[in-house]
């Protein structure tokens, strides 16, 4: 009985420069596992690596028991891994309602049943109101939760959230910690978040990674992590434990 | 009501839906309406109509941008001309080969570029290119008699022969008639399908629509394919209704931009756009044309610099092309 996501001493250099240096985590089953670290300390790079955007120079990734290190993105996707990009990329053309239609053909293979998973993704997520508007017209908080919905319209076991809620206002946050907490919750969805915003993180999160420059310097319960001598020093300040 | 029917009709506003029913309906019986000379203009357009149509498919939909259409005309007309005149075999069966040679063409271009992410401008450059290869490897293929040109023998049928496409330039009418009725209805079950969502999830960003799942090649393939089999058909009618083929003529990138001139003035990725542009430009310059006519000037080369002007005009004043935008004034944008 092994975790869902197992990542396993996983390095990736982009020439010289080494942006995550054997790392190793695991993600239960039905948890939400936070990715904190400071800008640059290689969260992204761990995801695109998750996400299939590139393949890890060293160490190894399984998903459900399979390695999916290397894999390409699409291949990732269906095995059940849906993301979500720090610079949103909806289908900016597209209508709100096709955008997740698009990730709801990935298991459908007729546009009305697509539709009708859709609407009730939208729903969940505030935004079926919206749902004729194009995703062109919607303002950043929108967007992001298109991109949560465009995702979970893929049916996915795992969840990649890429800083969903950076330049949120607060209420727009909680907005989101609240559907993320319901759909962890109700569906028992795993969920694999970076984020920088720490009251969501403490809010969300059962475990959390601490990357700096590209390595683990702590892993634990939120309680632990944020007394953490090093993670103090390097990345949530003094100020945080007052 | 069928789901097929449903499918091509729905979201679709009502006064659309009828006033393309008089539209279809009048072209129906045009040619009763019309001397020779304008069922010729009529032809052209349904002509562009069409390939801009099959173009569409592959831009607009899938936004793989070609500049080189004209290769998948070239291998079309060629092929079934070729077959005709060596073997005798008539365009409809022609069309057996005619597709899979366009259908393979286009699928080398694709996977050699979507295999080795060649992309935008770049696809665009090589979609260029193998059309003047292809307009070189012509001028010397003695089997379609090279540069001096390929002649179908053009005999003066007293009826209209459809199995051998020879006959009245009426019955040419009516067979891009249907042609561009067809290809139109395939767009929009295309565009209402797994397959149309998937296109425009790859044109509007290839990333995000990996990251959703798409197999983007495979999608992209098929764009590449379809435009290419159905852009071929243009190529056996133009062969039989010109009964003349010349590399330099049917392969030149000017053709290449003559024929997405219709859907870039109409609307690249909609529907009407491409149909819409193909008479708007065809009848500017008919009309044009009659308007020099009454002064007696005649300036060789007018029409093209023309569409220019009219292209000029459009990409600055509507870029999304004019059609979208009369869709809005006259309320017939679709709703979902």
């Amino acid at each position: 009985m092994g975790a869902l996501l197992e990542v396993n001493g996983v390095s990736k250099r982009f020439r010289g420069l080494v942006a995550v240096d054997n790392v190793s985590f695991a993600v239960p089953q039905g948890t939400i596992f936070a990715v904190i670290g400071p800008n640059g300390a290689g969260k992204t790079t761990m995801f695109n690596m998750i996400a299939g955007e590139f393949a890890p120079n060293g160490g190894t990734i399984s998903f459900a028991g399979e390695r999916i290190d290397g894999l390409a993105s699409d291949a990732v996707c269906r095995r059940g891994v849906g993301r979500t990009f720090q610079i949103v990329k909806p289908f900016m053309g597209l209508t709100v309602e096709e955008n997740v239609i698009v990730g709801a053909l990935l298991h459908r293979r007729h546009v009305g049943t697509a539709r009708t998973k859709a609407h009730d993704v939208l729903r969940r997520l505030d935004l079926y109101d919206k749902r004729e508007q194009r995703a062109s017209a919607l303002t950043l908080p929108d967007r992001k939760r298109l991109e949560v919905a465009r995702a979970l319209a893929t049916d996915p076991k795992l969840l990649l959230l890429d800083e969903v809620m950076a330049g949120l206002r607060p209420t727009e946050t909680d907005r989101i910690v609240a559907i993320l907490k319901e759909l962890n919750g109700e569906t028992g969805l795993t969920i694999l978040l970076i984020e920088h915003v720490m009251r969501a993180v403490m809010a969300l999160a059962s475990r959390i990674l601490v990357l700096h420059h590209g390595a683990a310097i702590a892993q634990g319960s939120p309680g632990e992590v944020v007394r953490d001598r090093a993670v103090i020093d390097s990345y949530l300040g003094a100020e945080a434990i007052a | 009501m069928s789901p097929i029917i449903a499918r091509l009709t729905g979201g679709v506003p009502r006064r659309a839906l009828i006033l393309l029913g008089l539209f279809v309906l009048f072209m129906l019986i045009a040619p009763a309406l019309v001397g020779d000379y304008l069922l010729t203009v009529l032809i052209l357009v349904l002509y562009f109509a069409y390939i801009g149509q099959a173009w569409n498919i592959m831009m607009g939909f899938a936004g793989q941008l070609s500049l080189g259409h004209a290769l998948y005309v070239g291998l079309g007309a060629y092929t079934a001309a070729a077959l005709y005149v060596h073997f005798g075999i008539g365009p409809w069966l022609g069309l057996l080969v005619a597709v899979p040679v366009a259908v393979l063409a286009g699928a080398v271009i694709g996977f050699l570029a979507f295999r080795f992410r060649v992309a935008g401008v770049y696809f665009a450059i090589l979609t260029i290119a193998v059309a003047e290869f292809a307009r070189v490897g012509f001028d010397h293929l003695s089997w379609t008699s090279g540069s001096s040109g390929l002649f179908l023998p053009v005999a003066q049928y007293t009826h209209n022969d459809l199995w051998h496409l020879r006959g009245h330039p009426a019955m040419f009418y009516y067979v891009m008639l249907a042609a561009t009725i067809l290809v139109f209805i395939g767009s929009r079950l295309i565009l209402k399908s797994r397959l149309g969502y998937y296109c425009l999830a790859i044109r509007e960003d290839e990333q995000a629509a990996r990251a959703s799942g798409i197999n983007t090649f495979r999608y992209k393939m098929y764009a590449v394919m379809i435009s290419a089999g159905m852009t071929s058909f243009a190529g056996v009618f133009y062969a039989f209704y010109y009964n003349n083929l010349f590399p330099e003529q049917v392969f030149s990138i000017g053709r290449s931009i003559e024929i997405i001139l219709a859907p870039l003035v109409g609307g690249v990725g909609t529907l009407i756009g491409p149909v819409f542009g193909a008479f708007v430009l065809q009848g500017l310059a008919e009309g044009l044309h009659a308007l020099l006519d009454t002064f007696g000037v005649d300036i060789p080369g007018i029409k093209h610099v023309f569409f220019g002007v009219v292209l000029l005009v459009v990409v600055i004043a509507l870029p999304e092309g004019i059609w979208p935008w009369i869709a809005r004034r006259l309320g017939l944008a679709e709703r979902n």
